[in-house]
C-alpha cells in the first residue's frame, strides 16, 4: 500500500496543475470584469480587484445600446434553431430507422457522405442563395439552413434502431396513428438522446462565428460573438468592458452545462465511435 | 384482396416516411446538395457581384491560379504547420490527462468538470481572453518576468503570433478529446491490467503496452476529428488579426483566405470556391492517409 503513495501524489500534482492551467484564464477574465479601468491600465496582476465595481456590466448594458439586442439575437436564434433541430432530426432519424419508403437507402448513404464535406464548400453558394431569397440579415437566414444536422440525424437513427418496437405496436393497437405514436410515445421516451442533442446544437448556434459573420452585416442583427468582436474594435483598450461582456456571453452555457452535465458526457461518449 | 391491402399499407407507410423526411429533404436540397453543385459551377467561373451577379466561364483557371498565388502558399503553409503541431500535441495531452484521471483517484468528477470548461466556451470569448493575456503588459509576459525571462510581443510579432494561437487552441480542445478517451478507457477489461501486474509491469509499462494499444481505434477517431478541425481554423485567426491574417500574413489560414477572397475582394468569389474545393480535397486525403496508417498499425 505504501509503495503506491508517491505515484498517487504525482497524479494529484499533475491533475491540480492542469486544473490551475485551465482555470487561470477564466478567473483572470472574471476578476478583470470587476476591475476599474485604472487598475486595468496599471497592469497589476491581482486576480481579485482592489476596488470591486459593477460599472463594467452597467456600462455594457446601458451605454452599449446594441448589447442587449445581440444577447436577444443569440438567444432567439439558438433556442428556435435548437427546437427545430430536435423535432426534424428526430423525425428524419425515426423515418430512417423505422419506416420503409423508396429511396431510403441512397438517402441514408447521402447523409453519411455529407458528414464528410467541410462547411467552407457550401459557404459561398449558401451566401448567394440567401441573398437571392432576401434572407441576408434575417433570423430565418441563420435558422432555416441549419434547422437540421446530419450528425444528429445519424445519431437519432442509431437510437431509434435500438428502440423497443413492442411499445409502438401496443400504442397502435390502442388506436394511435403513426404521428400519434411518434409524438406521444416515441419522443417522450427519447428524452436522454434529445437532451444531449439539445446541448450540442444550442452550443453550435450560440458559439457560431463564421455564419453570422457572413450572413449578418447590419449591427442590429449581430449575434454575441460578432458583437463582441466589433466591441473589441470599438473599445480597444477597455479590456474591463470586453471581459465583462465575455462573462455575460459565457454564463448561459455554464448554466446549461451545470444542469445537463451528465448528458454532456453521455452525448460525447456516444459520438466517441462506440 | 389482401395483396391490395398490403400494398395500400405500404404506400401509406411510404407517404409517412416522406412526411417525416420532408424538412430534412428541403434543407438538403436547398442548402447542402444544391450549394455543392453550385460551388462546382462557381469554381469554374469568374463571378462579379455588382448589382446582378455575372458569371464568366474560365475553365480550370481558378485552380491553376492557386499554384501561382503567393498568399495561398503562405496560407497553406501556415495551416499545415498548425495541423502538424496541434494534432499530435492535443492528442497526446488528451490521452495523458484521460489516463491520469482514470487512475482511480478521488475527485475525478470535479477535475473533469473543470477541464471541460474551455470546450464549452465560445472561440470568440476564449480568443479575446487570450488576446488580453498575450498583451505586451499582460499576464503571460508578467509570468515570464517572474522567472527573469524576456516577454514576447505575442500578437504583433509575426514569428510568434501563430504559436500563440496554437497554444490557445491546444489548451481549449485537448479536454474535449480527453472526455472521448475517458469513455473509451472504461471499456478496457480490468483483467488485462491484473494480468500485467502479475507479470510485474509498472505503471508506465501498463500504460504503454495495454492502455495505448487498446485505445487505438479511439485514437484514430480523435486524430481524424483533430485533422478536420485544425484544417478549418478560422475564428481565432480572424479575431486575433482583425480579419487580416496579420501581422505580415503570419496568422493567415486557408479558410481565412477563402473568406477574404469570397467576401472582401471583388471578382474573386469563383476563385474562393476553387480554394474551398482544394481544401476539401486536402482534408479528405489527410483523413485517408491517417486511416491507412491506423489500419496497418492494427495488423500487429
Amino acid at each position: 500500500m505504501k509503495k503506491f503513495k508517491p505515484g498517487k501524489l504525482l497524479l494529484y500534482v499533475i491533475l491540480i496543475l492542469y486544473a490551475v492551467v485551465t482555470l487561470i484564464p477564466f478567473l483572470w477574465a472574471l476578476g478583470s470584469s470587476f476591475k476599474t479601468l485604472g487598475e486595468i491600465v496599471s497592469g497589476s496582476i491581482n486576480f481579485f480587484p482592489k476596488e470591486f465595481t459593477f460599472d463594467n456590466y452597467k456600462q455594457i448594458f446601458l451605454e452599449q445600446k446594441l448589447f442587449p439586442r445581440w444577447l436577444f439575437n443569440s438567444l432567439f436564434i439558438g433556442v428556435a434553431g435548437t427546437l427545430l433541430n430536435l423535432l426534424f432530426n428526430s423525425m428524419a432519424g425515426y423515418a430512417l430507422a423505422r419506416l420503409s419508403f423508396p429511396g431510403k437507402k441512397p438517402l441514408f448513404i447521402l447523409i453519411l457522405a455529407i458528414l464528410m464535406i467541410p462547411a467552407q464548400v457550401t459557404m459561398i453558394p449558401n451566401y448567394l442563395i440567401l441573398k437571392e431569397f432576401g434572407w441576408l440579415n434575417t433570423y430565418q437566414g441563420m435558422i432555416i439552413p441549419a434547422m437540421i444536422n446530419v450528425t444528429f440525424i445519424f445519431m437519432m437513427r442509431q437510437f431509434f434502431i435500438n428502440f423497443p418496437k413492442e411499445l409502438e405496436e401496443a400504442a397502435e393497437i390502442d388506436g394511435l396513428n403513426r404521428f400519434g405514436v411518434f409524438f406521444r410515445i416515441v419522443l417522450p421516451l427519447a428524452k436522454p438522446a434529445l437532451a444531449a442533442q439539445a446541448i450540442f446544437v444550442f452550443m453550435g448556434f450560440w458559439n457560431d462565428f463564421m455564419r453570422p459573420l457572413i450572413i449578418m452585416s447590419d449591427p442590429t442583427m449581430f449575434t454575441l460573438p460578432l458583437g463582441l468582436n466589433t466591441f473589441k474594435g470599438q473599445y480597444i483598450s477597455y479590456w474591463n468592458y470586453i471581459m465583462a461582456a465575455s462573462m455575460v456571453f459565457t454564463l448561459p452555457v455554464l448554466l446549461l452545462y451545470g444542469f445537463f452535465n451528465r448528458y454532456f458526457i453521455k452525448g460525447i461518449s456516444f459520438t466517441g465511435g462506440k | 384482396m389482401s395483396n391490395r391491402n398490403f400494398s395500400k399499407a405500404k404506400a401509406r407507410e411510404a407517404g409517412q416516411g416522406y412526411v417525416f423526411m420532408s424538412p430534412t429533404l428541403l434543407v438538403l436540397l436547398l442548402f447542402i446538395i444544391g450549394p455543392i453543385l453550385y460551388a462546382i459551377f462557381l469554381a469554374f467561373h469568374k463571378v462579379q457581384l455588382l448589382g446582378a451577379a455575372d458569371f464568366q466561364y474560365v475553365g480550370f483557371d481558378n485552380f491553376t491560379k492557386i499554384m501561382n498565388d503567393e498568399k495561398a502558399k503562405i496560407a497553406l503553409w501556415n495551416t499545415f504547420k498548425y495541423v502538424i503541431i496541434v494534432v499530435p500535441v492535443q492528442t497526446i495531452l488528451a490521452l495523458v490527462l484521460a489516463a491520469t484521471l482514470n487512475a482511480g483517484i478521488k475527485g475525478q468528477k470535479f477535475f473533469r468538470i473543470i477541464y471541460f470548461l474551455p470546450t464549452l466556451t465560445s472561440s470568440a470569448v476564449l480568443t479575446l481572453i487570450f488576446m488580453w493575456m498575450y498583451n505586451q503588459n499582460g499576464l503571460f509576459n508578467k509570468f515570464l518576468s517572474i522567472f527573469g525571462l524576456p516577454g514576447y510581443n505575442w500578437i504583433g510579432d509575426p514569428s510568434i503570433a501563430l504559436n500563440a494561437i496554437m497554444m490557445m487552441n491546444i489548451w481549449s480542445t485537448a479536454p474535449f478529446y480527453m472526455v472521448i478517451y475517458l469513455a473509451a478507457l472504461q471499456d478496457i477489461p480490468e483483467s488485462l491490467y491484473e494480468a500485467a501486474e502479475l507479470d510485474g509491469a509498472n505503471v508506465f509499462q501498463k500504460f504503454l503496452f495495454i492502455t495505448v494499444p487498446n485505445l487505438r481505434p479511439v485514437t484514430s477517431f480523435v486524430v481524424i476529428m483533430g485533422l478536420i478541425g485544425t484544417f478549418q481554423l478560422f475564428d481565432q485567426s480572424y479575431i486575433f488579426s482583425g480579419g487580416s491574417g496579420g501581422p505580415n500574413n503570419s496568422t493567415l489560414t486557408v479558410v481565412l483566405l477563402i473568406y477574404q477572397y469570397a467576401f472582401k475582394s471583388m471578382g474573386t468569389m469563383g476563385y474562393a470556391a476553387a480554394i474551398a474545393f482544394a481544401l476539401a480535397i486536402v482534408i479528405l486525403i489527410a483523413t485517408l492517409i491517417q486511416r491507412k496508417f491506423s489500419k496497418e498499425e492494427s495488423l500487429y
